[in-house]
């Protein structure tokens, strides 16, 4: 049990922690400040496994991202104060049972599995070769799915505008009398 | 880092994973809906990237996979977040209850 090994389960711990409390907790901004500290703890995991550039990914993109676009629906749509209604009883066992009966089915198939860890080539995950072959024209390169998830951002971008745009017609007045 | 093995990283993923599953069976509201799918994404890429470095180190096609589930996901979130922005405005309330109107 080395040093490395006891951050490993540290971070560990501070994944899952985090993680059941931002799904169990009755107050949706706490929820949302502790999805964020679980998506710390997972770029924390990357560092850790040595893939630096999917960690600064991770926290610029989800982390400062998407949590924030978040946090800011919760304001936009909700008093941010009031708590969330507690599901039933019985919903609780039965999501309970069955997120339970998951977790154990499947450590009992990743502890059978055996995987055969022979990894005696050095992992080399810099951002030269990620960036050579993101952008490479061979057989190995990703250069399509590049300029597909461009086109898609673009289209998701449009998308938002067009279903989040508010409706100026006459006959179809907004409840809220705030001018935008 | 060696001593750690893949069935441990494998297993911080699952558990996340259920996590996540648990909160989008119990949660009645869009927004935390929406946090609990970004979980299970998130555990996705954990088994994407430890796969890559333990049992392929030659290759990068996981990383390349954990990447464009960020892309995605990021998409997803923001068009997410446009609908529910959408369905407050028409119906006052996020919670998929009161949205039922095409419930057969």
């Amino acid at each position: 049990m080395n040093i490395s090994a006891i951050i490993f389960y540290a971070i560990s711990a501070l994944i899952l922690g985090a993680g059941i409390l931002a799904v169990t907790s009755v107050k949706i901004f706490r929820s949302a400040i502790w999805l964020l500290f679980s998506l710390i703890g997972i770029a924390a995991l990357y560092f850790w496994m040595q893939v630096e550039f999917i960690a600064a990914i991770q926290i610029v993109v989800y982390v400062g991202g998407i949590v924030i676009l978040i946090i800011f629906s919760i304001f936009l749509t909700q008093q941010s104060g009031k708590d969330l209604p507690k599901p039933t009883l019985s919903k609780t066992v039965f999501s309970a049972l069955a997120a339970l009966f998951g977790i154990a089915f499947t450590f009992n198939l990743i502890n059978h599995y055996g995987f055969d860890n022979i990894s005696a080539t050095p992992f080399n995950a810099s951002v030269n070769e990620i960036g050579i072959q993101m952008l490479s024209t061979s057989s190995h390169g990703f250069i399509l799915p590049f300029e597909v998830v461009s086109m898609l951002l673009l289209a998701s971008m449009i998308g938002c505008i067009v279903i989040a745009m508010k409706t100026s017609t006459s006959d179809a007045t907004p409840l809220n009398n705030k001018e935008d | 880092m060696n001593e750690i093995p893949l069935t441990h990283i494998l297993f911080v993923s699952t558990a996340l994973f259920f996590i996540g599953m648990y909160g989008l069976f119990t949660r009645r509201n869009i927004i935390t809906m929406l946090m609990s799918i970004e979980l299970m994404l998130n555990s996705v890429n954990i088994n994407f990237v430890a796969f890559n470095k333990y049992l392929f180190p030659d290759k990068l096609d996981g990383i390349f996979f954990s990447l464009f589930i960020i892309t995605i996901a990021a998409a997803e979130a923001a068009v997410a977040i446009a609908i529910i922005i959408n369905l407050y405005r028409s119906h006052n309330s996020i919670d998929v209850d009161d949205a039922t109107e095409m419930k057969f």
